[in-house]
C-alpha cells in the first residue's frame, strides 16, 4: 500500500466527508471513486449530510447486510437521528408515513395486507399482460417518428400501465401522477414541492379508495379499501399505502429500463447476449446482474440504531444514524468477483439492489418480471436501437433518489 | 437436510419460491411462506442453502 495516496481511516473520520458524492464525469455507470475509496480504506466512517449531522456510512456489502437484517437498526424516519435525504423528504415524511418507514409490528402488519398481490405466482400470472403491453408500446414505436425519447415513449409507460391495472388507478392520469412522482423523488425539491406533491397525490387516492368503497373491483386498491371497511386501516392509512405502491411501483422500474438500455447499448457484447438469447435463465440473470450494476437506488437505505451496535470493528450507538450504500456494496470485490464489470451471464442474486432485511422490496417479483419481459423484447424487435446523440448530451439523474436518465434520445 | 421456516418473520419477498420452488410456496391470502417438503431431496439441497442465504428476513433455518 501507498502510503502517501492511501488515505488513512484518522484522515477520513476528521475530514468527515459530505454524502452523496458526486461521480466520475464519463462514468455514468459508476458509482463516485470517493465511495469505493471508502469502501476500501475505511468501510464505516462518519459522512455529513445537507443539514450538517453526521451519520454512519456503510459501504461493505456484508456490513450492509448484516445492519440491514438486524432487528435493532429501526427504518423510522419519526426518529431523532434518522438521517433524511433531503428537506423535501423529511417534510414529506412529517406529512405522510407509509409502512416503509416503520418498524414491526406496524410494518408487518400494512405489509401483509399486500404482500400476496406480489407473491410469485400472481406475478407470474401477470406475465402474458406485461408483454401484451410491452409489445403493443414497442408497435407504436416501430410506426412513430424517430428519433425518439425511449423514456416517454416506452420506459416510463410500461410500469405505469402495469401498476395502474395491478392497484386499479385510471392509466388516464399518468401525467397528473408521473409529475407528482417525480417531483417526490428529486433531492432537489423544496419542503413545500414536496409537501404539496404528496398532498395532491394523496388527496387523489383518498378519491380513489372512496370509489373503490362504494364499487369494489377486481384490483389491489379494492383489497385496501376493504381494510378500511373492516376497521383495520384508515382513510389516510390507506391513501398512503396506495401513493407508496404507486410511485414506487413505477419511478425504479421506468429507469432501470431507460438506464438498463442505455447500459447495453454502451456494451455491445452482452446486448447480443441479451438478444440473441433464447433462454430465459440467461434474461433472468441479465436482470440480476443489470440491477446489481447499475443500483439506481444511489442515495443509500436510511435507518437508525436503537441500541449500541458492534459492526465492522466500530460501535455504533443508540440513537445514531446509517446510510446504507447499497450502490457500492454491489460493487464489493469480497462479495461480486470482477465487480466493476456487466457480466450477464453471472446471475448475482445475492445484490442488495431491493435493499435486505424485512424491508426489502415489496414489488421485487413484478419489476423482475416487468425487466425480463422488456429485456427480452425491446432489443429482439428492434435490433438496430441505438443512441440518437452522444453519450455525453444524456442527462443523468445525479439529484434523484433514484439513479438513471431523464430522457434517452434513440433511433434504429 | 431439514427446513425450518418462521412464518411470523417472513416478509414475502418471494425469494425462496424463486430460488427452490419445489421445497418453498407462498399462502395464497397473504404471500406468507409455506414449507412444502421439510426434508428435501438432495438435488435441492443446494437451492434450498441459497434460499436461507437469500431470505431478506432470515426466516429460513437449516439443520443439516
Amino acid at each position: 500500500m501507498n502510503p502517501v495516496s492511501a488515505p488513512t481511516h484518522d484522515a477520513l473520520t476528521t475530514e468527515t466527508p459530505d454524502y452523496p458524492m458526486a461521480r466520475a464525469t464519463g462514468c455514468p455507470f459508476d458509482p463516485p471513486a470517493a465511495l469505493s475509496e471508502l469502501r476500501t480504506h475505511a468501510p464505516i466512517s462518519r459522512v455529513r449530510l445537507w443539514d450538517g449531522s453526521t451519520p454512519w456510512l456503510i459501504t461493505r456489502f456484508e456490513d450492509q447486510r448484516a445492519l440491514l437484517g438486524d432487528p435493532r437498526v429501526s427504518a423510522d424516519s419519526k426518529r431523532a437521528g434518522y438521517p433524511h435525504q433531503s428537506a423535501g423528504l423529511k417534510a414529506r415524511r412529517v406529512e405522510s408515513s407509509t409502512f416503509i418507514n416503520q418498524d414491526d409490528p406496524e410494518h408487518a402488519r400494512q405489509r401483509r395486507m399486500v404482500t400476496a398481490a406480489f407473491s410469485i405466482k400472481r406475478v407470474e400470472a401477470l406475465r402474458p399482460a406485461i408483454q401484451r403491453i410491452v409489445d403493443g408500446l414497442i408497435d407504436e414505436l416501430l410506426a412513430g417518428p424517430k428519433p425518439v425519447d425511449l423514456v416517454q415513449a416506452f420506459a416510463l409507460p410500461v410500469p405505469s400501465l402495469v401498476i395502474c391495472e395491478l392497484l386499479g388507478v385510471p392509466y388516464a392520469d399518468h401525467e397528473f401522477f408521473q409529475t407528482r412522482s417525480k417531483a417526490l423523488i428529486k433531492q432537489t425539491a423544496t419542503p413545500e414541492e414536496s409537501v404539496a406533491s404528496v398532498r395532491e397525490l394523496l388527496e387523489y387516492l383518498d378519491g380513489l379508495v372512496g370509489q373503490k368503497l362504494e364499487h369494489p373491483a377486481d384490483d389491489l386498491l379494492s383489497l385496501v379499501a376493504e381494510r378500511v371497511r373492516a376497521g383495520e386501516l384508515t382513510r389516510s392509512e390507506a391513501a398512503g399505502m396506495g401513493q407508496l405502491l404507486l410511485v414506487a411501483g413505477h419511478e425504479t422500474t421506468a429507469n432501470m429500463i431507460a438506464l438498463g438500455t442505455l447500459a447495453l447499448i454502451e456494451h455491445p457484447d452482452q446486448l447480443a447476449r441479451v438478444r440473441e438469447s433464447e433462454n430465459p435463465k440467461l434474461i433472468a440473470s441479465a436482470v440480476e446482474e443489470l440491477l446489481r450494476y447499475l443500483s439506481i437506488v444511489h442515495s443509500g437505505r436510511r435507518r437508525v440504531a436503537l441500541e449500541d451496535i458492534e459492526v465492522g470493528g466500530v460501535t455504533v450507538r443508540a440513537g445514531e444514524g446509517l446510510v446504507l450504500a447499497n450502490d457500492v456494496a454491489n460493487r464489493d470485490p469480497e462479495a461480486f468477483a470482477e465487480p466493476d464489470r456487466l457480466d450477464v451471464g453471472r446471475n448475482p442474486r445475492r445484490h442488495v439492489a431491493f435493499g435486505f432485511g424485512v424491508h426489502q422490496c415489496l414489488g421485487q417479483p413484478l419489476a423482475r418480471v416487468e425487466l425480463q419481459v422488456v429485456y427480452s423484447t425491446l432489443y429482439r424487435r428492434i435490433p438496430g436501437l441505438r443512441l440518437a446523440v452522444d453519450i455525453e448530451e444524456i442527462p443523468l439523474k445525479h439529484d434523484g433518489l433514484v439513479y438513471g436518465v431523464y430522457d434517452l434520445p434513440v433511433t434504429w | 437436510m431439514k427446513v425450518i421456516i418462521d412464518q411470523d418473520t417472513c416478509v414475502g419477498s418471494g425469494q425462496c419460491v424463486l430460488t427452490a420452488p419445489d421445497v418453498f410456496d407462498q399462502r395464497e391470502e397473504d404471500g406468507i411462506v409455506v414449507l412444502l417438503a421439510e426434508n428435501p431431496p438432495q438435488d435441492a439441497v443446494e437451492a434450498v442453502r441459497e434460499a436461507a442465504a437469500l431470505c431478506p428476513a432470515l426466516a429460513i433455518a437449516l439443520e443439516e
